[in-house]
């Protein structure tokens, strides 16, 4: 079985032939192509899928959407059905939070926040592939629920009991929602856990708290949020699933059940949810924002409590999604003033990205263009928000457009205005080239246009009356107009994020087609020390530990004062950047397993919805990659090899301190 | 550019760091670039692994608040229900097969108390709490290599572990028996599911002793490896705690 040595695969070829887990599978090495992407433990790559998977499932969820606005484009449309309409909206709503937004966050966090913090990896390599490939392989399964089962769920995708039930809802389409987002869950919550030790415990020397970026703060922030949120969620679940598959009777209200059980339950989990949504990308811009505005961010420390106090009341506000379900005068009254009181820290935020680009000497490339995006739409959907903290106002507005144009604000406007910003951003440091400004600035300009086109008309609609999830409406109610207007709008809006996908794929082939030239460490003049390596970022992050002396560490090392105080450029960052020299470097090595067990989890899924013999192919494919998972050393201690050089992670002179990646039962846990 | 420029850059460390910087030196080029990606340096002085199954456990502590809630909900749901005589909750406890005057006293009583034994699962959880005892020797002896003691004591956890579990396989059964199925009522649903959780999670701990045991017996479990029994530790005494809160809510208070 384990033998002590050759813990880690050693890029340089030094490695020692293939170790056999079970004598199924070798540890791949040198794997290239296909075989990489699917065994790799590299933070960076897996950083990419979860970017690939949510552009991905961003045209799905897209689509969804396109076709909502061709239905509700006029009145008394018959272009969907109502069922084919209820089904829709349901899976727009569920792959747009659980595959969209959530995994473009996750993107993010993987490939930057290691960078951000000057380590190799995160803490568990394995366990982060696992976090993608289980995210991935829900994400697929629910969308399997188009083509078997009886249909895409039709439940929304906050799935109120007793609707969810059998009684109302017979089809397996509820379950593949319930079984995939469970699945999804699961990843969330690894990869939370992996992602707040890397932040907590990894952190280059001299990193202290105070002196990570912001957007290492609103990671770590976002992960606490998913660390408690995803088991509540887990456990509704979790009663759905015993309800529907196993016969009991939690939101059974023959039996005396409350429904209204499922609602606080979801909404526990779905109003951090939404904070874990918006907060990366708020990072994301609290680092565009400087370096476009020459300026450092204003007030780090009131940024940096803002997001945590977020974090924190973020918890206390769920029942303002319920101020119609009958919680009684109290509970709204104190819902609704927390609610009130939560919009301060997110003013704090929006007055300090202003007063950082107060004054500095605005560079208006596309990056920071989308962060502008972003500062202004969530304000608009932040003040939208306000109004719904009051209850009155709210029960008015509960169910209608209104709604719906203040959560696109802040999802759309917000998180994915500031993803966008985020790709064009870190593009070089990802993938060696910039995207192009030219297109990008068009597909700014176009975004823009078509999101306010098409969420802006939503505010007045909602105003009128107009319900949601309704599948069609009479002329003489008078939505026509502005429900064509959002039409257009959507269409123009699709056509934006098209330009998007363009510019990735023309920016490719015009580096290309120049020779694939250098685009040089530091293209943007950056501050923080994850441009102080190559782009594309080597395999390996950082030759050395970075030293971290002071906030914005990288800029100080460029920039120092002069006698009159006044800053002065002493380097370039391209001089000063670490060559990227892989001597010495031993990387972990890439595994099966991490897929393996993630693909046994939809088949264990699809056991419970169709046929629970399925469940032996797929517990005996979990166990078995949980043992070989757990028989694959990562990072083995052994005291009987401590001469240093060229054995990889088990010599290290203080191995004893226990400080290991994954002993062996980790996986049991 | 190359490694020495890189470290060269003009930035004065703070005494922490010139320890780091003097080891790197000390050890010459060859180990400069040593791959310190797995928590080398731990920022917070705790090692990942611990740090992660802190951070798992709080994650469970939810887990379980939601599921103790759960079960409190849908108790009070099922008494209410109960008392009021609603013929379709008192129809699917007599489907069940639950003897008429076990639901006479339930409606008496108010309380769903009388189903409980509650001598005999005092018994089993002194056993469950006795065996964090254990555990904590477990550790002790295998931090000071008292391999052959460190069996004995991971081997009685585990042992204790089971004997727990079997009493909650008996009395579930003698539930069963007595009528309370789980799809019967919402109380046999809240209870078994509550109930069940903490039962899987104490199998799943057993699991792991057991295979601390397997790795002990192939001399692979020595003192430089005690923080994996610590953190298996951890976990242990965490179930344990979350039965103290689930004994005290579900069968002490009425």
């Amino acid at each position: 079985m384990t033998t002590y040595d050759d813990q880690l695969a050693l890029p340089s070829g030094l490695s020692d032939g293939p170790r056999q887990p079970l004598g199924i599978f070798a540890r791949p090495r040198n794997a290239n192509g296909f075989v990489d992407w699917l065994t790799t433990v590299d933070h960076k790559k897996i950083g990419i899928m979860y970017g690939a998977a949510s552009l991905f499932f961003l045209i799905i969820g897209g689509v969804a959407a396109l076709l909502i606005r061709i239905q509700l484009a006029t009145p008394n449309n018959t272009f969907l059905s109502g069922d084919a309409y209820n089904r829709i909206f349901t899976m727009h709503g569920t792959v747009m939070v659980f595959l969209v937004v959530m995994p473009m966050g996750a993107a993010f966090a993987n490939f930057l926040m290691p960078l951000q913090v000057g380590a190799r990896d995160v803490a568990f390599p394995r366990i982060n592939a696992f976090s993608f490939w289980v995210f991935f392989a829900g994400g697929l399964m629910l969308n399997t629920s188009w083509f078997i089962g009886g249909g895409a769920p039709n439940g929304g995708w906050f799935n109120y009991a007793p609707n969810n039930g059998v009684a109302f809802s017979p089809a397996a389409g509820i379950d593949f929602w319930n079984i995939g987002l469970l699945i999804t869950g699961i990843g969330s919550l690894t990869g939370s856990i992996n992602l707040i030790t890397t932040v907590l415990n990894m952190r280059a020397p001299g990193m202290t708290l105070m002196k990570m970026p912001i957007f290492v703060w609103m990671t770590l922030v976002t992960q606490f949020l998913l660390l408690f949120a995803i088991p509540v969620l887990t456990v509704a679940q979790v009663l759905l699933a015993a309800d529907r598959l196993f016969g009991a009777n939690f939101f059974n209200v023959e039996l005396g059940a409350d429904p209204l059980l499922w609602q606080h339950l979801f909404w526990i989990f779905g109003h951090p949810e939404v904070y874990l949504m918006i907060l990366p990308a708020f990072g994301i811009v609290s680092e565009v924002i400087p370096t476009f505005a020459r300026k450092p961010i204003f007030g780090y420390p009131f940024m940096v409590f803002s997001g945590v106090a977020i974090g924190f009341m973020g918890w206390g506000v769920w029942a303002h999604h319920m101020f119609v379900s009958g919680i009684g005068p109290l509970s709204v009254t104190a819902f609704s003033v927390a609610t009130m009181f939560i919009a301060v820290p997110t003013g704090v935020k929006i007055l300090n990205w202003l007063a950082t680009m107060w004054g500095g000497k605005l560079i208006l490339n596309t990056a920071m263009l989308f962060s502008i995006g972003l500062v202004t739409q969530f304000t608009i959907g932040g003040l939208s928000g306000v109004s719904h903290a009051i209850a009155p106002s709210d029960t008015q507005q509960t169910d209608t457009y209104y709604i719906v144009a203040h959560f696109h604000y802040v999802l759309f406007g917000g998180a994915l205005f500031g993803f966008v910003a985020g790709f064009y951003f870190w593009w070089p440091k990802a993938f060696g080239y910039r995207l192009g400004e030219r297109l990008g600035k068009w597909n700014f300009w176009t975004m823009v246009l078509g999101f306010n086109l098409t969420f802006g008309p939503m505010h007045i609609l909602g105003l009128q009356g107009m319900p949601r999830r309704m599948q069609t409406y009479d002329p003489a109610m008078g939505f026509g107009l502005w429900n064509m207007v959002a039409s257009w709008g959507s269409f123009i809006l699709a056509l934006g994020i098209l330009m998007l996908l363009v510019n990735v794929v023309q920016s490719h082939l015009a580096w290309r087609r120049a020779g694939r030239p250098n685009v040089g460490a530091d293209p943007w003049d950056g501050r923080t020390i994850e441009w102080s390596i190559q782009s594309p970022a080597p395999s390996h992050n950082f030759d050395v530990d970075p030293a971290v002396t002071s906030l914005d560490d990288f800029w100080h090392r460029k920039y120092q004062p002069d006698e009159t105080g006044k800053l002065r450029r002493i380097h370039t960052g391209d001089e000063i950047a670490q060559p990227g020299d892989p001597t010495g470097v031993h990387l972990p090595a890439p595994s099966y397993w991490p897929i393996v067990l993630a693909m046994s989890m939809p088949i264990v899924g699809y056991a419970l919805i169709f046929n629970l013999w399925l469940m032996i192919p797929g517990v005996l494919l979990m166990t078995l990659s949980l043992w070989g998972w757990a028989l694959e050393p990562a990072d083995d201690l052994d005291p009987h090899d401590d001469d240093g050089a060229g054995q990889g992670d088990s010599a290290s002179p203080d191995g004893g301190d226990g400080a290991t990646a994954e002993p062996e039962l980790e996986t049991v846990s | 550019m190359t490694d020495t420029a890189a470290r060269e850059m003009p930035l004065e460390p703070e005494n922490e760091l010139q320890d780091d910087v003097a080891v790197v030196d000390d050890h010459g080029s060859d180990i400069a670039g040593h791959d310190d990606h797995e928590g080398h340096h731990s920022s917070l002085g705790l090692s990942n692994m611990k740090l992660a199954m802190w951070l798992f456990l709080g994650s469970e502590c939810l887990l379980f608040g939601a599921l103790i809630s759960t079960y409190l909900l849908s108790k009070a749901r099922f008494l209410t229900e109960l008392v009021a005589l609603n013929p379709r909750v008192l129809d699917g406890l007599r489907d069940g097969g639950m003897p008429e005057e076990l639901i006479q006293e339930f409606i008496a009583e108010g309380s769903v108390e009388p189903i409980f034994d509650i001598p005999f699962t005092s018994g089993s959880s002194f056993i469950l709490l006795m065996s964090s005892l254990t555990m904590v020797f477990a550790h002790k002896a295998v931090s000071e290599g008292n391999y052959r003691n460190s069996r004995v004591w991971l081997a009685a956890t585990a042992l204790l572990g089971s004997t727990f579990m079997a009493g909650q396989v008996y009395e579930f059964t003698i539930f069963f028996r007595e009528g309370l199925t789980y799809g019967g009522s919402l109380f046999g649903s809240g209870f078994f599911t509550l109930t069940g959780f903490h039962g899987a999670h104490v199998t799943g701990g057993i699991i792991m002793l057991l295979s601390l045991l397997v790795l002990s017996f192939r001399g692979k479990l020595q003192s430089n490896r005690a923080e994996t029994v610590e953190l298996v530790g951890l976990y242990w005494h965490f179930v344990d705690i979350v039965w103290v809160l689930i004994f005290t809510i579900v069968y002490l208070i009425p």
